[in-house]
Formats: C-alpha cells, structure tokens, sequence
C-alpha cells in the first residue's frame, strides 16, 4: 500500500538524514560547548578540572567594567534600532505614498553599506565625524549604528510594503478617514510585522557589531564586543566563557519569546 | 456631471460627459475596457480630479472636497479590504472612524451582515473569505456610512459566472430595500441590462446614449452602441424614397450588402438620397424551410444557406449566407418540443424574413 511504501522510505532516509544532521549540529555548536564546559571548569587553562562556578561570580560580582559595556552595548542597540525603525519605515512609506520618480535610485543607494566591507565604512565616519569635529564617544556610536541599521530596516519593511495594496489607502479615505488617519490606521498595521523583524535585526547588529564601533568609539564609550576583544588581549580570561553561556541562555530566551510573539501577530493580521 | 473631462497627457480619458442620474436610481457605467468609466467613477469618488466641467450631488459642486467629505462610497473592484481587521471590524471601519457608541457600533454591524447574508463570519480575516464573500464585506462596509450614492466598479468582474448572477441579482434586492442611487460599472452588457434602471453607454471617454436598457437596445443612438449591447447584423444604406405609413414613415433602403432593397419604418421623414445605417437584431428574423405563404409589401424576404448553426438548448443561432455572399446572424427560440432534432441543419436553403417595423435606423449619416 501507499502509506507503507511511504513509511519505509522515511525510515531509509531518515537513517541518513539524521546523520548529516547531527554532524551539522556537532560543527555548529561544538565550539560553544567547549567554552561552556571550560566555563564550569576551577581551571584557569584549556582544561577541565573540577566543576566550579567561580567565573559565574566573579562575573556577576566582580567585572563592573564588563557590565558597564554591556549598560552601553544595550542602551545603543534599542536607541539606534528604534530610530533606525521610525526613519526607515517613515522613508519606505514616503516613498511608496508620493510614488518618487528616483525609488529605484534609492533602492540601489541603501543596498551600498550592506555590500561596503565594514572597515571602510568605519574609516569613512571616523574621518566625517573628525570633519565635523564630533568627539567621539557614544553619541558617534548611537549614530553609527543608526545609519547602518537603516537599510536593513528600510529593506524589510520596503518587502512588506511591496504585498500592500494601495487601494485599501483608497478605501479608508472613501470611508471617511484623513491622510493621517489611513496612515495609522491601515499602513502602519499592515506593515507592522516588517517594522518588527527590522526593529529586531538592527538591535542584534548593533549589539554583535564590532569592526565600525571600534573606529568610532571613544573614551569612556565602550561596548560589550570591544571590551571582550580587550580582555582577550592580556589572555583568554574565563570570564567570557562564563559570559558565552549567558549570552547564549538569555539570546535563546529573547529568540523563543520573539517567535512567540511574532506568531501571534503573524495570526492575527 | 456636467462637461467633465480628463486628459492623461494628450490623451481623453473622458471627452465632455455629461450626466444627469436620478436619486435612487440603479446607474450603470457600461463600455468597453479602458473607455474611461473608472476614471468617470474616481472622478465621482474624489480620487481623481477632472480637468474640465462639474460634478454635483444634491446640486452642489463636490469637486473641491476630499474623498472623505463626500457622501459617496465606493466597492473597489479588488475588494479592497483591511487585511489586518476581521469582517466585524473592516465593516465597522467608517464608525470607528466617527467614534460612535459601541452598541450602535453592534448593531448596525449586524444589521448590515445581514443585508449581505454574512452573519455568523463577524470574526473572520479577510483572508479565510471566497470572493464573494469578501465582496459582500466590501459591500457592507461601503453601505454603513449610509451614502447618497454607491459606486461600483465592476464589483463581480473577479468572480465565476455562475456567482456573478446570484451576486447581481442579490445586489440588485439590496438597491431595493435602502433605496440609495447606485452607479454600477461594467462592461458587460447583459449585467447592465439586467439590473439597470438606466444606463450610460460610453466609448473612448464619451458617452454615445444615456437610457433605459429597454431604449438602448431597440433604438441604439449610433453604430456602436447597436453592435455593442447584444447581437446585431448592421449594414450601410442609402434612401430610395420615403412615404407616410401610418402615424410613422416607410422608407425604401438601398442596402449593398445584401444586394437589394428593404422596407423599413422610422419616425423620421428621410430625403432620398441620405446614407443611414440599418440595423435588424437576429431574434427579429424568422428563418423557414420554406418561403412564406403570403409576401406583403412591409416583409423583407431574403434566401440563402445555412452557414453555421450553433444549438445551444433554449435556442439556435444560424448564420445564413445569402445569394449576394453576406452573411446574416438569425436567432431562433426553440418554444415547442423538438423530437428529431432541429428543423434547420447545416447546408439547407432557408428563407430569412422581417418586418419592416423590426428594422430600426441607427445614424443618419448625411441628410
Ligand atoms: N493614471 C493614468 N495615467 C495615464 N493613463 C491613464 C491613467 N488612468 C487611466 N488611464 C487611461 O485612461 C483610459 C481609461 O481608463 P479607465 O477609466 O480605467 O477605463 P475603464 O475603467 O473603462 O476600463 C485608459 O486608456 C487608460 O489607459
Ligand atoms: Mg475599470
């Protein structure tokens, strides 16, 4: 019969595909168990000796730096995502709504820092931001971050965009709503899960960025990423092992939560 | 509407229409695909600005306002729904937008469900409906706001025949019972004929003839119209000569295409001499084995073959070829019980004959 035919392929397949599986899984995340191991590990070197937490406390109570990088690390990333969010989606609205004659320009334009390696786009604002004589510190961070979030914002909600249709904009203004209201009411809405996941991409780049913050940043304004890199220089303290795994932990939280809350919107519109 | 016009660069959406409708009335807009009637329907809705002319609702000038001060709502031929609100909420959109009272909210949502035959699909998104039901949202959510017109823009164009009928013929129940104007466009003819308590024929931004479908199918006011709305077998003629008849006249028609001369009455006296074109519709022609039994004067009688017979249950539509090479279009209903088939098959010699009263004059070219 059918089904049993189809039974015993799934169970030739599965044998092998599972295998591929685990091999991948294995070459993934291999690396991180390592350093979550060594994590829990009394040892200062590269090996496993007896189960300690010691690195957890001293993370928790003893590296103040550390989590005075990450305050900064956070406070950029929401900051630079939410006004990347607001710009970008304001640009992709706008251009969509008055139908610009150069869209396609502007297309082009905003896929240019995602191609740019990363050193050039740093070098590029180091040099701008001692041209308009802007001390470096935060503030060059914050607008780092926000200029090359958008793009990436402006491209996810552009997406969204393209499967709006346009006449439900006519329709609320023929049911008695202002330009306004058919904005908030029905574009806004409409586009809102990209608003999101764009929102959601620029927080996470921002928070993993390294190469343009390093350019751009200044005394007293360092973020979680430079201040593991500086640590790393004077040896691999175990410290960040430690911190590999809370990252990993709370990201993987944060990741499920999201998907949650996605889904529910995804349901709901 | 008076003289409204509408250019896209150098050319004429719309070339000087005027239009009167009457309150309550059931409009239609009927032309061939890109004759302008969404541009004449944009204009009314406010989504579109004319270049030229007026257009008033209840005697004042609408032009100036947004489409949301208009007492005009529109059912966008995409249906155009909120894709994010559910049915409940896309129909309570334009109170929402007025903040009325949840309970008046309610209640007219549901006395517009039911109008549309919707109750019980409050909670669904756009996305779960068939097409007609998205249209009969779109229907609702058009008529809350309570409108003075409603404009339709080929609202059924989407859907399969079968359901575009049920949804016309519903429609036009509802036209009944809120008693509102409706301006119905479309491009097809039987639709307009069928719903219509008037309608506006419109070609290349112009409106040819405005009527009743009754008047628009007997008395089409140019050649277009004529071959347009139904069938039709159309020729170019001259006058002989022409006589009182009765209260009307018998005019003698020189007609090329079938090589010979026919009797025709009009209400017009016409100069021998005038180039005219004639119409006679094929449910107008009988088609015989044999040639009729009396021949008076005021009975066109033509021979031929049978060309082409196409049955199609209810009746058959031959065309015939006469002795001159012409082809003519005969439609005959099939009113009695045929045991052996159809009297007329292919290849028979056949007799096509009318009266000179259902042959009609549409243009009068020169006079
Ligand atoms: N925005 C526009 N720009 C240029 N031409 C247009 C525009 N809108 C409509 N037209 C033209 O005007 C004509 C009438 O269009 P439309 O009113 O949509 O026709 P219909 O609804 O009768 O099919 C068409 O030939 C169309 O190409
Ligand atoms: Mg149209």
């Amino acid at each position: 019969m059918n089904s049993v035919s189809f039974d015993t392929r799934t169970r030739h397949g599965a044998t092998f595909s599972n295998v591929v599986l685990i091999l991948v899984i294995l070459f993934l995340f291999l690396p991180l168990f390592v350093i979550i191991t060594y994590s829990f590990s009394a040892s200062k070197s590269m090996e496993f000796t007896t189960f300690s937490l010691k690195w957890y406390t001293q993370l928790f109570f003893d590296s103040d730096e550390l989590w005075s990088a990450f305050l900064n690390s956070a406070v950029i990333a929401l900051s630079s995502a939410a006004v990347a969010t607001v710009i970008a989606s304001g640009a992709a609205i706008g251009i969509m709504w008055y139908r610009f004659k150069g869209r396609q320009y502007i297309q082009i334009l905003s896929f240019l820092p995602m191609v740019l390696p990363e050193v050039i786009i740093g070098i590029s604002m180091l040099i701008f931001f001692s041209a308009v004589r802007l001390p470096l510190g935060l503030i060059t961070i914050f607008i780092a971050h926000t200029t090359f979030n958008l793009p990436f914002v402006y491209l996810l909600v552009t997406a969204r965009l393209d499967e709006f249709d346009i006449s439900t904009v006519e329709a609320a203004r023929d049911l008695g709503a202002n330009e306004a209201q058919s904005l908030v009411k029905v574009v806004i809405p409409s586009i809102l899960p990209g608003m999101l996941s764009g929102f959601l991409m620029a927080v996470t780049m921002s928070l993993e960025d390294f190469v343009i913050t390093f350019f751009v940043s200044g005394p007293g304004s360092t973020t979680l990423p430079l201040y593991v890199y500086s640590m790393i220089r004077y040896g691999v303290s175990p410290v960040i092992n430690a911190l590999s795994f809370v990252l990993i932990l709370s990201i993987m939280l944060i990741a499920f939560a999201m998907r949650r809350f996605l889904k529910t919107i995804a349901a709901s519109s | 509407m008076k003289n409204v016009s509408r250019s896209y660069g150098t050319f004429k959406a719309l070339d000087d229409v005027s239009i009167e409708i009457r309150k309550g009335e059931f409009f239609s807009l009927l032309g061939p695909s890109g004759c302008g009637k969404t541009t004449l329907l944009r204009s009314i809705a406010g989504f579109d600005t004319p270049d030229e002319g007026v257009i008033e609702l209840d005697g004042r000038n609408i032009i100036p306002y947004p489409p949301e001060k208009r007492l005009v709502n529109t059912v966008f031929q995409s249906y155009a729904l909120f894709p994010h609100l559910n049915v409940f909420e896309n129909i309570a959109f334009p109170l929402r937008l007025k903040k009325e009272k949840e309970s008046s909210v309610r209640d007219k949502v549901a006395q517009y469900l039911k109008l549309v035959q919707l109750s019980g699909h409050e909670h669904k998104k756009p996305a779960m409906l068939s097409g007609g039901q998205k249209q009969r949202v779109a229907i609702a959510r058009a008529l809350i706001n309570e409108p003075s017109v409603l404009l339709l823009d080929e609202p059924l164009s989407a859907l399969d025949a079968k359901l575009r009928q049920s949804l016309l013929v519903e429609l036009d129940q509802i036209h009944d019972k809120i008693g509102i104007t409706f301006i119905y466009v479309t491009h097809d003819q039987s639709e307009a004929l069928s719903v219509s308590d008037r309608i506006a024929v419109m070609n290349e931004g112009k409106v040819l003839q405005t009527g009743t479908p009754y008047e628009i199918y007997e008395s089409p006011a140019t050649d277009f119209v004529a071959r347009f709305i139904g069938e039709t077998n159309l020729f170019p003629a001259t006058v002989v000569s022409c006589v009182p008849f009765e209260q009307t006249h018998m005019s003698t028609l020189q007609v090329d295409a079938l090589g010979s001369v026919i009797r025709v009455t009009d209400d017009d006296y016409l100069e021998a001499g005038t180039h005219v074109s004639f119409t006679v519709r094929p449910e107008k022609l009988k088609i015989t084995s044999h040639p009729p039994l009396t021949v008076s004067k005021d009975i066109n009688l033509f021979s031929g073959i049978v060309d082409e017979p196409i049955y199609s249950g209810f009746q058959s539509k031959y065309y015939v070829a006469l002795a001159c090479g012409t082809i003519i279009k005969v439609i005959q209903q099939h009113a009695t019980y045929m045991d052996e088939g159809p009297a007329i098959n292919w290849k028979d010699s056949v007799f096509v004959s009318w009266s000179a009263e259902d042959g009609y004059i549409v243009e009068v070219i020169d006079r």
